[in-house]
């Protein structure tokens, strides 16, 4: 093996970490500047918690959560949603919006004349938003817990040390999936109403409104040839401690990414060829 | 920086208007070729600075474009800096930056220091050179407290010296300026203006500008390029094109009572008359005649003299057909 590149690689990968360091450390400052729009973010996303209401209410008139084919006591299903939650407060993403708003506004002309790629400013954007939904969600769950004090419990060590990069590959999917949507932007200004479609599939074969238990045999054989189960439901059945396949999970998560990681790079080259063809 | 026979043209839909162009135009999309710039080709040399002018439309900002890599051109080709732009290496974009007058780089709700150390982080400096080249600047643009200041707290003029610092931090070889002084008040266009020059002499930078103030053109540019309608019309001295140019003077008149056209025939050539506003343009040395005569025989309020925006004198040029 030639020893000489990782010499070659070092300089690189300095510069690359020094740019993540101070991108994450910015963005987290600009970010603070809208801390209670972030709470208020972070409040809107209690759909689980609705879900929760709405399924303990069908789970009383329907002898219970084994009657409806879930296989979860009524705390496992509340610790569920709550494991939804949480996953869905880190893997949210907006970059579809903020490309279109920078494409509009003509901040993209900058960017693109910087030896960065742009898409790399929206990655820390949404680190750092993360970063400040952080406290807010810690104050939601502690109230939901102190609400429903039967589903109390901490997940083990073990699993969350599988759920943080679990929910980091999701991020990761979700975010390349949408920056693919957004990218689209080149070829038609408003590519978000495009992101509705995949909101759809997204908000019901994630897990979102329903563990993907309550689906029909079928409708979970076609959700599971999608992304859309890892990017909540695997995180959150890892966070409640319920029981999942957790190597082929991690191996299929793999895959998308590999998949979706080039794709959006070449859409991306092409996307640029087009709008310097354009005219900028 | 070279470009040889540069041409960009680009293909809009040809759209008729009402319901049946609308149908036609969904059924069978046509589309016109429009070309934008075509045949430009000239060179400049390393440390000079270049004044670029033209009317609106006339394909500034399209040939600083394929000049930058934003814009790929049709026909014909650049090299900036060893570089072809469109191709947009590293080398290339750590060598090069662009100025856009109302585009910018500072993230609003921060102050400027935070965008230059993004900045500084992007183009690879380390800390100490950093805060070096960022209090060097800040010292040439005379900018202090106001780099800790969120930019949306800032004014205008502060504003467009920090999206300099941005854009200049990572010391380019090459600056390209579209209206660098836009919607600046006239000190604060004297300060940038100075700043360029400054800029300029310490680090031989070669800079090619387009503005819409004849003062900056005249402080900074001893070479000029003229485009108009998409063509090179004259690539040289600004003083030999001042000499075509320059000869006019503007002069504004409000008049107690409205009068007739021919009134002003003797004067100067009218440029416009709206009521008791009146605006004339006059050779340069009749100018203190003509003035002399307006306030002795006509019922004038005020007058003020000044140099006609440079798009009414190149327009004027472009009309006369002193330069095709």
């Amino acid at each position: 093996m030639n020893r000489r590149w990782p010499r070659a690689l070092a300089p690189e990968l300095a510069r690359g970490l020094r740019i993540a360091r101070v991108l994450l450390v910015t963005q987290y400052a600009y970010m603070l500047e809208y801390r209670a729009e972030i709470a208020l973010w972070a409040l809107s996303g209690v759909l689980p918690f609705i879900m929760l209401g709405v399924w303990s209410a069908a789970l009383t008139g329907g002898g219970g959560a084994a009657g409806l084919g879930l296989g979860l006591s009524q705390a496992e299903l509340a610790r569920y949603f709550l494991g939804a939650f949480i996953a869905r407060q880190f893997t949210v993403v907006w970059v579809v919006w903020a490309f279109e708003e920078d494409s509009v506004a003509g901040r993209l002309s900058p960017y693109l004349l910087q030896p960065l790629q742009p898409l790399w400013r929206y990655v820390a954007a949404h680190l750092a938003e993360q970063a400040t939904r952080l406290p807010f969600v810690v104050v939601i769950a502690a109230l939901f817990f102190l609400q429903q004090p039967a589903a109390f419990a901490l997940p083990s060590p073990a699993r969350l040390l599988l759920a943080l990069p679990a929910i980091w590959m999701a991020f990761a999917i979700h975010f390349l999936l949408q920056s693919l949507i957004a990218i689209l932007c080149f070829w038609s200004e408003r590519a978000q109403a495009l992101e509705r479609l995949l909101f759809i599939p997204y908000l019901f074969l994630s897990g979102l409104v329903a563990p993907l238990a309550a689906f029909p045999p079928g409708v979970r054989q076609v959700a599971f040839l999608t992304p859309f189960p890892y990017m909540i439901g695997f995180p959150a059945q890892l966070l409640a401690g319920l029981e999942v396949p957790i190597a082929s999970s991690f191996a299929a998560m793999a895959g998308w990414i590999a998949l979706l990681l080039p794709l959006t790079a070449l859409a991306w080259r092409a996307g640029v060829r087009r709008y310097t063809a354009m005219g900028g | 920086m070279v470009a040889r026979g540069l041409g960009k043209t680009y293909r809009v839909a040809d759209k008729q208007p009402g319901l049946g162009g609308t149908l036609r135009h969904f059924l069978r999309r046509r589309h016109r070729d429009v070309p934008a710039v075509t045949d430009v080709s000239f060179t400049i040399q390393p440390g000079e600075i270049v004044g670029f002018l033209g009317p609106n439309g006339a394909g500034k900002t399209t040939t600083l474009k394929m000049l930058t890599g934003l814009i790929h051109p049709t026909a014909g080709s650049a090299t900036v800096a060893g570089y072809t732009p469109h191709r947009r290496q590293r080398g290339f974009l750590t060598a090069i930056t662009l100025v856009m007058g109302q585009k910018q780089q500072l993230i609003w709700d921060l102050p400027p220091l935070d965008s230059l150390r993004v900045n500084a982080a992007v183009y690879g400096l380390d800390d100490s050179e950093a805060k070096r080249r960022i209090d060097e600047l800040a010292e040439m643009l005379e900018l202090g407290e106001e780099l800790t200041r969120p930019v949306r707290k800032l004014s205008l003029g502060q504003r467009m010296k920090a999206e300099l610092m941005a854009a200049l931090l990572h010391r380019p070889a090459v600056l390209f300026l579209d209206e660098p002084s836009l919607g600046l008040d006239v000190n604060a266009q004297a300060r940038v203006r100075q700043f360029l020059v400054d800029y300029n002499r310490r680090t031989g930078a070669t800079v090619l500008l387009t503005s819409h103030y004849m003062a900056d053109i005249t402080a900074l540019c001893p070479r000029v390029l003229l485009i108009h309608g998409g063509r090179l019309f004259y690539d040289g001295r600004l003083a030999r094109l001042s000499e075509r140019l320059a000869p006019w003077r503007q002069v504004r008149l409000e008049l107690a009572q409205p009068l007739p056209a021919e009134t002003f025939h003797p004067y100067g050539e009218l440029e416009s008359l709206d009521g008791a506003a009146v605006r004339l343009l006059i050779p340069r040395q009749q100018l203190t005649e003509a003035v002399a005569r307006l306030l002795n025989e006509l019922p004038v309020l005020d007058l003020e003299v000044s140099d006609p925006p440079i798009e009414e004198l190149i327009g004027r040029l472009f009309r006369k057909g002193v330069v095709a």
